[in-house]
């Protein structure tokens, strides 16, 4: 007969680059339940509505997270804009879809990178963060900004990207998805990386289904929900699928994100040969009134802002609901049973933003 | 100073930061920036750890974690704030569960800012505490003075 033990992991580990709790309790080496504490990280920014200004509030919405900021300001204009209803340029819906995307590749790179550092590989890490400073660099270029863009606000964007500026982020794309390449081909078909991944964590599509997952932790089991598919900013004139594997084990969720990367590319070519000419903002005049569900796709999955104004320039209410929140049952599903020595690699594997969970 | 006589290695915590300050410590440990060049690692373990880099801001829960991984780190140490939160709370400074900056819990000897801190300030912000570093090491190790460890703040 085994005896239970309880092994605290976090707040503070080697493979978490931010603070959480789990207490595994361990039977051996084997875990048969796992108890997630939170609550960190939690700021309460939902609050400030009642001390800015809509407008002004946009700021607080893109640090609720740092590396989705950019969707997270944008989700929260969308919000603003349906109740007021504002008609904004294409222009900036391309723009956005264009900064939403290098988002994406950014994230998707930076969550590479700490995957392969939480299984031990720590060249991987260093040339996936190397191809992201790629993508940092466009977005500083373009926005002003590395990692807190500053550049979405109600009623369209702060900036104009040039055409012949445009037509040299297509160009450079070419030698960048040819990088990427090398780099994916090594996560997807790797003997000692597969070791790592292949049946571990598995989540069945059930599971998911059932347990709420979103994003990759969703797609990789096969269930096939992308909220870019709701066509908000310019992704409904785009053609994408998205992205699913079937297997639902650690393998499957890191194939969906290296897939991702590649489609993501594809998306921002799309956008950049199909963006009009025209206004980069609509003027904005009173105050909101009423309230809406804003919904996006981000790296993680989906995002909802909810969004209530009293016709008043404060808002009511704000509340934010972030992927990482809803796939941490999930993830209590998936690392029971798991192995001890497994643990970081599962936990990394729904790809934890604590700072978007807890706000 | 010209060289650096010892590798410095840093223990990071992330207080109650957006992740915008994180991701920029560990792009400073990455190819582009790459501060192994000055022999600094970035350790998992804080009793192996001469600089302690706290990011974002101080509130009731994380306040024992802090002052836990600043007592495990041996002495001589010097404690860097990255960002602007971890300085004084930021634009989050209002919000109810925050606090304040690091320098509420435990003594801050550099303070980089920025939101996002950029890495070219982040590793200039260590470069300055390795001077402190430096200076503290010599005062422990000379005779007239005893060997009192650092007091925390308030």
């Amino acid at each position: 007969m085994s005896r239970k033990i309880v092994v605290p992991f976090g707040p503070q580990h080697p493979v978490l680059p931010e603070p959480i709790h789990l207490d595994l309790v361990l039977e051996d080496e084997t875990v048969v339940d796992v108890i997630p504490s939170i609550g960190y990280v939690h700021r309460g920014l939902e609050t400030l509505v009642a001390k800015r200004e809509y407008t002004e509030y946009v700021y607080i919405a893109e640090r609720t997270c740092g590396i989705c900021s950019f969707i997270h300001g944008m989700t929260y204009c969308q919000g603003i804009e349906q109740i007021m209803d504002l008609e904004v340029p294409q222009r900036a819906l391309y723009l956005r879809t264009i900064w939403s995307e290098y988002s994406r590749l950014h994230s998707h790179l930076l969550w590479l990178g700490l995957f392969a550092d939480a299984m031990g590989f720590e060249n991987l890490f260093m040339n996936a963060w190397r191809l992201r400073e790629f993508v940092l660099d466009v977005l500083e270029e373009t926005t002003g900004g590395r990692v807190i863009q500053g550049s979405c606000k109600v009623g369209g964007v702060r900036r104009d990207i040039s055409n012949e500026r445009l037509a040299i982020m297509a160009a450079e794309l070419t030698q960048f998805e040819a990088d990427l390449s090398d780099l994916s081909d090594v996560f997807l078909h790797d003997d000692s990386i597969q070791s790592r991944l292949v049946n571990v964590g598995t989540l069945s599509r059930t599971d998911a289904y059932d347990l709420g997952a979103v994003g990759p932790v969703a797609r990789g089991s096969g269930v096939a929900i992308d909220l870019r598919k709701t066509g908000y900013a310019a992704y409904g004139d785009l053609r994408f699928e998205p992205i699913t594997e079937t297997s639902g084990d650690s393998y499957g969720r890191c194939a969906v994100r290296v897939r991702e990367l590649f489609s993501s590319i594809d998306l921002i070519r799309q956008a950049i040969e199909k963006i009009p000419e025209g206004d980069i903002e609509v003027k904005v005049k009173g105050n909101p009134d009423g309230e809406y569900f804003s919904r996006s796709e981000q790296p993680r999955g989906e995002l909802v802002h909810y969004l209530k104004g009293n016709g008043t320039k404060h808002l009511v209410r704000s509340r934010i609901r972030t992927p990482t929140l809803t796939n941490i049952p999930p993830l209590v599903k998936m690392l029971r049973g798991c192995e001890l020595a497994d643990v970081p690699v599962i936990v990394l594997s729904i790809d934890p933003c604590i700072g978007c969970a807890e706000r | 100073m010209t060289y650096l006589k010892r590798s410095p290695w840093i223990v990071h915590y992330d207080a109650s930061s957006c992740n915008g300050c994180d991701i920029e410590v560990l792009a400073c440990l990455t190819p582009m920036y790459d501060v192994e060049r000055f022999g600094i690692v970035n350790t998992g373990n804080p009793k192996h750890a001469d600089i302690f880099v706290v990011t974002g801001s101080i509130n009731e829960q994380n306040k024992a974690v802090v002052r836990n991984i600043y007592d495990q780190i041996p002495e001589p140490k010097v404690v860097v704030a990255v960002g602007i939160c971890a300085t004084s709370g930021g634009v989050f400074r209002e919000c109810y569960n925050v606090s304040g900056g690091i320098d509420i819990i435990i003594p801050v000897d550099v303070y980089v800012l920025g939101c996002a801190a950029r890495p070219e300030s982040i590793i200039d912000g260590i470069v300055k505490s390795l001077v402190i570093l430096e200076e503290k090491r010599s005062n422990m190790n000379s005779p007239d003075t005893l060997r009192e460890p650092s007091k925390g703040g308030k």
